[in-house]
C-alpha cells in the first residue's frame, strides 16, 4: 500500500486550519455567543408588490400600453422632473410612445435645454429639439445635494432595472409613503429622524424623498383617466420600466421567434440523430 | 494519432487534391471533428459539453467584437457606452445580453463538463495533460469573466474590482504595492478599467489557443468514456461524424433554446440590479457579490475567518484574509495535482461504489452548500455552513479520494466497449482464455482492466 502521505498531511493541516481557527471559535459563537445582528438594509431588501393587476407589460407576452406610458411620461414632465434626470433619454426617443414626429417636435420645444449663443459663445438656455437628452434639473451634484436635504436625487432612466423587481417596486414606493409603523421602525433600529419621510418600501424605511404623489388628481391626464395616486404611481412605473428597457416589447417578441425556429432546427436534429444511429446495434441482449 | 482502423481523408476533387498537398487543412479538420476520429460508441450525453463550451467560446468571441466596436474603456463615458448599445445600436441588446448571459451559460456548461471529468475520472492516465490544460483554461475563463464584469462600470464592476483585486494585497511585503500596481492607481480607476478592457479582448484568444492545446491533447489517446475501459478494437468505436456530431447537433440545439430563453426573456436574472448604477466610489453596496459561477469559491474565500496565530501569545502567523485568499486559489489549483491524488485504476464512478458514495453524498452537497453561501450575505448560520464545506471540500481531494483508491473493491469491468453496450463481445473470448488470470490485468498502461481480484 502505498497511499500518498504528503496529500493526506497538506489536505489534514488545511481542514485543521478551518476547523481550529475558524469553525471552531465559530460554532462557539454560533451556539453561545450574542444573537447575530441582522443588516437592516439586507433584511428589507426593497421588496415591492407591485399594482394589483400588474402591468401590461408583464410575461412571456406582455406589451406596452401606450396610453400608460403617455400618462407615465406626462407624471414624470409635471412631478419628477423637478428633481430627477433622466439622462439617457432623449426626446426623439418618445416616439416610441405613440407620438408623431410634430408632437415630438412641439414636446421637445416645451422643455428648455442647456445651450450656446451662436453669437456670443456663452452658455445659455433654448429650447429642446428631438435630438436631444432630458435635460437636467440641477447644474451639478453639489446643488442636487443642498437643494434636498443633501440626498441627490437618482437619474430615473434606469431606476426599474437598477432595483430588485424593479417596476413593482417603483409603484411600492410611491404609494409606500404612511404614518409610521412602530414595528418596523423597531427592526430597522431608530425612529424616522427630522427631514426624512417613512416609507414602508424602502430598504431601510426612512427616505428621503418627500411624498411626490400625494393627492388624487395632481396630474390632469390628456386621456380623462382619473388620476389616482395608485393610478399616477402605475403609469410612472410603466413609464420607467420603458425608459430603462426600451427593447422591451422587440425582445419578447424577437425571443418568441427565435425560439420557435430553434424547436424546429432541434426536432430536426433529433430525428437525424436517431436515423443516423438506427443501423448501430445499441442495446444489451 | 489514430486508432489504426480510422478513416483516412480522401480529397476527392482536383482542387481539394491541390489543397491536400500544399495546406491539408481538410485532412487535420477531417481527423479532428470528421470521419478520421473514431469516438467510443457509448458516450452518452455529458460528453456534448466540451463540444458545448467551444461553442460558447465563439458566442462570446463573435458578441464581444462587436460590443467592443460600440463600447469606450473610460471611466467618464463607459457606463453611458454600454447604454448606448441597448438603446442605439441595431440590436445592441441582443448582442449585449447574448454576450451577459453567454458567460453564465459558458460556465454552466463549464461546471457540467468538469463535473464529468470527476465522476468518470477522466483526468486519469493517459489523458492528465488534457486535464491540467482544462484548469488552466478554466482559470484564465474566471479572470476573463472577472474583468468582463468590470466593463460596464457600474457599483458592482468598481466594488467586485476593488474587493478581487483587495486580495492580491494579503500576500505579505508586496501586496499593498502589488494592488497599486495591478490597477494602476490607489483605487479602480480609468487606468484599471482601460487595461481590464485590454486583456478582456486579449483572453479570450489565449482561451482559444489553450483551447487547441486541449483537443490536441485528446487526439493522443482518444475520448474517454462512460465505462472508463480503454477503446480495444473497432467494434468500440464509431466515426465522429456523422454519429456525433448529430448528436451534439441535437444537444446544441437544446443548449440554444435553454440559452435564448434566458436571453429574451429573463435577461437581468443573473445579473445583480446595483450593476445598472454608474460606479460611485464613495456609496458602498449594501452587499457585495460576486457573479453568481464565482460563489463557491468566494465562500470559501470568507471561510477563513480567524487568524492563525501561536495560542495565547497573540503572534499572527497568517492573517484570516491570506489564509482565505490560499484557500480560495488552493481550491483550485489542488486539481492540477487531482491526477495523482486519485491513484484507483479504475476511472468510472459507475463501477466505484466507495468512490460514488463519497461524490453524490459529500462533494456535490459541499459544492451546493458552498455555492448558498457565497451568493448570501456573511452572517450566520452561512458562515458556519461555509467552512463546514470549506473543510470537507479539501478533505475529499486530498484525504478522501487517495484512501479510497487504495481500499475500495470495484466492481467488475466489461471487457470492452462492445461488450459494455451490446452484453457480449466475440472479442473476448479467445484472449482472455490464457492471460487473465495472470494478474498482469490490473497493471496494464492503459488502466483498462479488470481490477485486481
Amino acid at each position: 500500500m502505498s497511499i500518498r502521505l504528503g496529500g493526506i498531511i497538506a489536505g489534514l493541516a488545511i481542514t485543521l486550519v478551518v476547523v481550529f481557527w475558524s469553525l471552531a471559535p465559530g460554532a462557539y459563537n454560533f451556539a453561545f455567543g450574542p444573537p447575530a445582528e441582522k443588516q437592516p438594509s439586507y433584511a428589507f431588501y426593497e421588496h415591492g408588490e407591485g399594482p394589483a393587476n400588474g402591468f401590461s407589460f408583464d410575461g412571456a407576452f406582455g406589451k406596452w400600453d401606450y396610453a400608460q406610458l403617455q400618462r407615465g411620461y406626462q407624471v414624470y414632465k409635471e412631478v419628477c422632473s423637478g428633481c430627477h434626470s433622466l439622462k439617457f433619454v432623449a426626446f426623439r426617443n418618445l416616439q416610441e410612445l405613440g407620438y408623431s414626429e410634430a408632437e415630438i417636435d412641439a414636446e421637445a420645444a416645451s422643455w428648455t435645454v442647456p445651450g450656446i449663443d451662436p453669437a456670443t459663445g456663452e452658455t445659455t438656455t433654448r429650447s429642446g429639439s428631438p435630438t436631444d437628452y432630458f435635460p437636467m434639473p440641477f447644474p451639478n451634484a453639489i446643488a442636487a445635494a443642498a437643494a434636498n436635504n443633501n440626498a441627490i436625487p437618482p437619474d430615473l432612466s434606469l431606476m426599474t432595472k437598477a432595483r430588485h423587481d424593479g417596476s413593482n417596486y417603483v409603484y411600492s414606493l410611491l404609494t409606500g409613503y404612511g404614518e409610521a409603523d412602530p414595528e418596523l421602525a423597531a427592526k430597522v433600529g431608530f425612529e424616522t429622524p427630522d427631514g426624512l419621510y417613512f416609507n414602508k418600501h424602502f430598504p431601510n424605511v426612512n427616505i428621503a424623498m418627500a411624498p411626490p404623489l400625494v393627492v388624487d388628481d395632481q396630474v390632469t391626464y390628456a386621456d380623462g383617466t382619473s388620476a389616482t395616486v395608485p393610478q399616477m404611481s402605475t403609469d410612472v412605473a410603466a413609464f420607467l420600466t420603458w425608459t430603462a428597457e426600451p427593447s422591451l416589447v422587440q425582445r419578447k417578441q424577437t425571443g418568441w421567434f427565435v425560439i420557435g425556429f430553434l424547436l424546429f432546427a432541434t426536432v430536426l436534429a433529433f430525428l437525424s440523430y436517431k436515423q443516423i444511429w438506427a443501423g448501430l446495434k445499441q442495446k444489451k441482449g | 494519432m489514430s486508432f489504426a482502423w480510422a478513416k483516412q481523408y480522401e480529397p476527392k476533387s482536383a482542387f481539394t487534391q491541390w489543397l491536400d498537398e500544399k495546406l491539408p487543412f481538410p485532412r487535420l479538420v477531417y481527423n479532428a471533428i470528421g470521419a478520421g476520429y473514431p469516438v467510443p460508441r457509448n458516450l452518452n450525453y455529458m460528453w456534448n459539453f466540451g463540444v458545448l463550451a467551444g461553442f460558447c467560446l465563439m458566442i462570446q468571441i463573435v458578441t464581444g467584437v462587436v460590443l467592443a466596436m460600440h463600447y469606450a474603456a473610460n471611466a467618464q463615458v463607459a457606463f453611458g457606452t454600454v447604454e448606448h448599445i441597448m438603446r442605439n445600436v441595431n440590436y445592441g441588446w441582443m448582442m449585449r445580453y447574448a454576450h451577459a448571459n453567454g458567460a453564465s451559460f459558458f460556465f454552466i456548461v463549464i461546471y457540467m463538463h468538469i463535473f464529468r471529468g470527476l465522476f468518470y475520472s477522466s483526468y486519469k492516465a493517459p489523458r492528465e495533460m488534457i486535464w491540467l490544460l482544462g484548469v488552466v483554461i478554466f482559470l484564465l475563463m474566471m479572470a476573463t469573466a472577472f474583468m468582463g464584469y468590470v466593463l460596464p462600470w457600474g457599483q458592482m464592476s468598481f466594488w467586485g474590482a476593488q474587493v478581487i483585486t483587495g486580495l492580491f494585497s494579503a500576500i505579505p511585503l508586496v501586496g499593498e504595492p502589488l494592488q497599486v500596481w495591478l490597477l494602476g492607481g490607489f483605487a479602480p480607476d480609468n487606468a484599471a478599467l482601460n487595461r481590464f478592457f485590454s486583456l478582456h479582448f486579449l483572453m479570450p484568444f489565449v482561451i482559444a489557443g489553450v483551447v487547441i492545446l486541449h483537443i490536441w491533447a485528446l487526439h493522443i489517446p482518444g475520448s474517454s468514456n462512460p465505462t472508463g475501459v480503454e477503446v480495444k478494437q473497432e467494434s468500440d468505436t464509431v466515426p465522429f461524424h456523422p454519429y456525433y456530431t448529430s448528436k451534439d447537433g441535437f444537444g446544441l440545439g437544446v443548449f440554444l433554446i435553454l440559452f435564448t430563453a434566458m436571453v429574451f426573456f429573463l435577461p437581468n436574472a443573473l445579473g445583480h440590479p446595483d450593476n445598472y448604477i454608474e460606479a460611485n466610489p464613495l456609496s458602498t453596496p449594501a452587499h457585495i457579490v460576486p457573479e453568481w459561477y464565482f460563489w463557491p469559491f468566494y465562500a470559501i474565500l470568507r471561510a477563513f475567518t480567524g487568524d492563525l496565530s501561536i495560542p495565547f501569545t497573540g503572534i499572527v502567523l497568517i492573517p484570516a484574509k491570506l489564509l482565505g485568499v490560499i484557500g480560495m486559489f488552493g481550491s483550485i489549483l489542488l486539481w492540477f495535482i487531482l491526477p495523482w491524488l486519485d491513484k484507483s485504476p479504475v476511472r468510472s464512478g459507475h463501477y466505484r461504489p466507495l468512490f460514488r458514495k463519497f461524490f453524490w453524498f459529500g462533494l456535490i452537497p459541499t459544492m451546493i452548500a458552498l455555492f448558498i453561501c457565497g451568493g448570501a450575505p456573511a452572517e450566520e448560520p452561512y458562515v458556519i455552513i461555509s467552512q463546514i464545506a470549506t473543510a470537507y471540500y479539501f478533505l475529499h481531494f486530498l484525504v478522501v479520494l487517495p484512501i479510497i483508491g487504495q481500499i475500495e473493491v470495484p466492481k467488475p469491468l466489461p471487457f470492452s466497449i462492445t461488450e459494455g453496450v451490446l452484453g457480449k463481445d466475440k472479442a473476448a473470448e479467445a484472449p482472455r482464455k490464457g492471460t487473465v488470470d495472470s494478474g498482469d490485468a490490473g497493471n496494464l498502461p492503459d488502466g483498462s482492466l479488470q481490477p485486481a481480484e
